[in-house]
This record gives structure tokens, sequence and C-alpha cells, in this order.
């Protein structure tokens, strides 16, 4: 190799250090082997309830956002520890914690997406099966990193300086809840509860939740909150049967 | 002198960098660049000042400021090794350079590693000792060091003096790591009152952190008493020495301010700036304690480095020139 063509390649390798890559990054994933769907919908029941909250929740408090003016551009915001809309706690991950045995499912190829936007995260608690991608996007036109710091899962932390740029990420392992944070903007956080099966939600309006095709059986049911915890409960569905259930978190 | 005045600048600019790494980990930004040595892929020295967002601006910054200390470390190895005919203060040159070059090095590793504490701790310890160079560079370069602080008689050959002197440096950077040690483990708050810890004179209940946090205010408690012991034994017996009572005053001035800061760190539940104030003053009594201590070794260092022969009075006593490498 003579000197000039050594020069160009050290060259080219500086120039791809300093130019970085594409929009679009991709973490490698175990390619997903088909399944059987092992839910009978004719014998499929269903859970239904509510998340409570007992006591006054902390009042929301306004987020100093002054170290980016992009964000603090976007409006005033305000922490989302405790979202109370008619009595119930929203953001509740509520999911089947165990009763399933070694049932297999198949894991959807359609990405769940977290985006960034407006300086926060949308949605800040969600539900994701391991094998499936997660696609991380930043709509804003700030810098922001994704740093998502598991037990069980890789441990990552990518950055996005642009806007439109987009991160595909597959947790391999189950764990609930994988916390998200970005260290450029210490208010923005988020949790993912990743799940061997697809039998989990997050509580909405009014706390409510609702779980569907879910087999018969005993099930150990678990409601996560990101500053009250979890609690459990079990509970029996029959066939085509829908039980209703009721959490609640006292501050 | 000139490279004296240089040293003196070297050492001030790299406890900047320590406070600028306080504000790093102080305010949680040590991953709001997640590459290295690029940053968000640009090369470190063209990324957009407009970029230098939120947590960014303490990270980016601290690197920046760290490769500024690094080149002013590289060109001050460079010059001491034209100009310095003791070997011994030029190789401490090499060792502030090849220190430099790896606290660096440390630093990426613990980025792209997710500041694992260990790598984390090393950083900050190694930081200290980065800086005890420069300023042990600082301190030998100077005109009263190649004096031999001679306008007064010979420096006391004082045994007690240099065996509590060089103790109370020791504990000092023993002290830093249990802080760093502390800090990287997220136990600045686990004993959440001062001076007491729970309302007890002792924690009433332990875990790692409790144990940790508690060791660094046993820590500040031997080290003030050590420094206590320092400076006494310096005003009673060597008063009329002002190389050594002056770095024994401010010893004391500043263990006043350090543990005053470190109370407010605890009661203000870790305010980035206070909290960072704490790790620069740390190392500012690092550096004064250094400098009593190898003041009062003044007359055995050249014993030990055999460069008696380029001390300033040593030639104004002998008239003789300064030869190179025969240090």
């Amino acid at each position: 190799m003579n000197t000039y063509l050594r020069l160009c390649l050290a060259f080219l390798l500086l120039g791809s250090i300093a130019c970085g890559g594409g929009n679009t990054e991709k973490s490698a994933a175990p390619p997903a082997t088909a399944v059987a769907d092992p839910v009978n919908p004719d014998t499929a029941g269903a859970l239904k309830g509510s998340i409570k909250l007992e006591g006054t929740p902390p009042a929301a408090q306004t987020i100093n956002r002054r170290s980016d003016p992009y964000c603090e551009q976007q409006g005033e915001a305000k922490t989302q520890n405790f979202i109370v809309s008619n009595g119930g706690l929203e953001n509740v991950f509520v999911y089947v914690k165990d009763g399933l045995g070694d049932m297999k499912f198949p894991v959807p190829t359609t990405a769940v997406v977290l985006d960034q936007k407006g300086c926060s995260y949308a949605p800040r608690v969600f539900g994701i099966q391991a094998g499936q991608p997660l696609e991380i996007l930043n709509s804003d036109e700030t810098l922001h990193n994704i740093h998502a710091l598991p037990m069980n899962n890789r441990e990552f932390n990518r950055g996005q300086a642009l806007k439109g740029l987009k991160h595909t990420h597959v947790f391999t392992t189950a764990e609930v809840m994988v916390p998200f944070k970005c260290d450029v903007h210490n208010w923005m956080n988020a949790w993912v509860g990743v799940l061997n099966h697809p039998f989990y939600t997050v509580s909405g309006s009014g706390g409510a939740f609702d779980i569907q095709r879910l087999p018969p059986g005993t099930y150990s049911i678990e409601a996560w909150h990101e500053k009250l915890g979890t609690q459990t409960q079990m509970v029996t569905i029959g066939p085509k049967e829908t039980k209703e259930l009721s959490f609640t978190f006292k501050l | 002198m000139r490279l004296h005045l240089y040293a003196v600048l070297v050492a001030l600019s790299t406890a900047v960098l320590i406070f600028a790494g306080g504000l790093v980990t102080s305010t949680g930004s040590g991953l709001s660049v997640p590459d290295w040595p690029t940053t968000y892929g640009w090369f470190m020295f063209t990324f957009p000042l407009d970029k230098m967002v939120g947590g960014i601006r303490f990270e980016h910054a601290h690197r920046l400021i760290a490769s500024t200390v690094g080149f002013l470390i590289l060109v001050l190895a460079a010059w001491l090794r034209l100009a310095e005919p003791r070997q011994w203060v030029r190789r401490l040159g090499y060792i502030a350079l090849g220190a430099v070059v790896t606290q660096g090095i440390l630093g990426g590793i613990t980025v792209l590693w997710f500041l694992p504490d260990p790598i984390s701790i090393a950083h900050a310890s190694l930081a200290q000792l980065v800086f005890c160079l420069t300023i042990a560079i600082a301190l030998t370069t100077s005109p009263g060091w190649k004096r031999a602080y001679a306008e007064r008689g010979p420096v006391p050959d004082d045994r007690i003096l240099q065996q509590i002197a060089t103790a109370t440096t020791v504990l000092v950077y023993g002290q830093i790591l249990v802080g760093a040690t502390m800090r990287h483990t997220d136990a600045g708050l686990a004993i959440p009152d001062f001076p007491l810890a729970f309302g007890h004179l002792i924690p009433p209940s332990w875990d790692p952190k409790i144990a940790v946090h508690f060791a660094h205010r046993v820590g500040a408690l031997v080290v003030t008493i050590f420094a206590l012991a320092t400076t006494g034994h310096v005003f009673y017996h060597h008063r009329s020495r002002p190389e050594l009572w002056r770095p024994s005053a401010l010893l004391l001035v500043l263990i006043t301010l350090q543990i005053t800061l470190g109370a407010l760190t605890v009661l203000s539940h870790k305010h980035y700036i206070i909290n960072s104030l704490h790790v620069v003053t740390g190392a500012s009594v690092l550096a004064t304690s250094l400098v009593l201590a190898l003041r009062t070794r003044r007359g055995s260092v050249d014993r030990l480095t055999g460069s008696r022969e380029h001390d300033e009075s040593y030639r104004m006593h002998r008239n003789v020139r300064p030869v190179r490498g025969h240090a």
C-alpha cells in the first residue's frame, strides 16, 4: 500500500468520525422466530378496571427549562409524576405478572414509537414485547440523548442531534420497568415495561385500563406507578369472561 | 521565572478543570454527550456553540477545558525538557503529561461504558494527582525553591514536621478518594442532616452508602486534626519561616472553608455550584498540604535527587553554571 493510499484511508476514517452516520440507526437484534398465537378467540376473556388514588397528590411543579432555549420556547411544562383524572390515576402500567405458564406469543413486527417532542417523552409510560422493535424519534429541533438504564437488558445511550433522527432498539429480555432519561434535559423521563406476552396496558383517563384476549386462567396482575411502586392482585378468568379489577394506591 | 509563571498558569487551569469536572457530576451531565472523542458526531472543536444546551454545556465545556489543559501540560513538559537542568523536574513534566493523557482516556472510557463507578472514581482520583504534579512543578521551578528559602538560613530538617505534613497530605488524598467514591456512588445525601447523622452522633442504621458518607465525615475530622497538628507545630517551632507558616495558615483557612462547603452541600441537597466548589476546594487543600510537605523536605530533596549543583543558592555560593544532563 503506497503512502498516498494510506493517507486517503486515514482521511476517510477521520471524515467518517467527524461527520457521523446517517439519520437512522439500528441496534442489532436477533430475528424473531414465528410463533403461532396460542390464544383461542372463542374462549379468551378480558380484564377491565381502574386505578384509584387515595390522598391528595403533590401539585404539579413548573419545570425550569431555561437550560435549553428551544425547550423554553415550547411553553410551560409541569411535572407529570401524578396525573389524576376523575379520581383515577393515569400512567400506571398494568400487566400479567404471572400465570401464563410456558405459553409463547408471536412478537409484533410493527415498532412501538417513543417520541421526543416538546422536550418531553411521548408516551411517558408504555409497554413492549421482548423482540419487538422500539423506534425512538427526535421530533425536536434540539439535541437529545436517549439513555436506557435497564437491569437485565443492555444499557444504551444514543445521541440524536437533529430533528427527524430515529434509532431503533430491540429489548431481548423481559424487564419491568426499564427507565429512560435524557441527560441533556434532566427533567425528561420515561419508562417501558418489556414483557414476553401481549397482556399489558397503561391506565388512561379516569385511571381506566383494559386488557383483552386473555386465555382463561388464574393470573397475578401487577400495577406499577413511577412514584408509588407496585401492587399485585390475583384474578381468575373463565372462558369468555370479563373480570373487573381495581387497584387503589395510597399517598 | 517565565517557566515558573507558566507552570503556575497550568496549575491554575488544572484547578479550573477540576471545578468543571465537578460541575459535570454535580449536574448529572456525564452522559449528556454519548460519544467520545466526538461530540454528537462532530469533531470536538467544531461542535456548534448554539448546540451547547442543557447538560451538554457542562460535559462539552469540560472536554474543551480538558483538551486545553492537556495541551498546556504538553507545552510545559516540552519547555521543561528544553530549559530545566534538573532531570527529576523534567521527569515530573513527563509524568504529568502521561497522567493527563491517561486521564483523558479514562474520561472517554467512563462515558463509553456509562460511568462505571470504578472508572469514574479513578478519573476523579487521577485528576487530583495531575493537579498535584502541576503544583509540584510550579513549586520546584519557583525562585524560592531554587534559593532553598535560604534568606533566613537553611530550611530546618525537622523530622516530626516532615512526617506530620506528609501524613496530612496522604490523609487529604485518602479523604478525596472517599469523597469521590461517595460522589460517584450517589451517597452524597445518604445522611441527610448535618452535623448529626439521622439526629445521632453515629448513624443508627447502616448500609454501604451511609458507611461511605459517614467515613467521609470522620475523614474530615481526622484531616482537620492532622492539619491543626501540622499548623500548630509550624507556628510554635518555625514562626520565622514564611515558606512554612504561609501554607500552614492557608491550609487552616481552606479546611474551614471546605468543611463549611461540605455542610452546605448536604443542607442544600447538593446544589451543583456548592458541590463543585467543595470538589475544587478539596483539591486546593491537597495542593496546599503538598506544598507544605514538600517545603519541609526542601533540604532532603537535594540529597535524594543529587540536584544540589543546580540550585541557584549553590551556584551563587560556588559561582558555578548549570550543566544540562548532570542532574
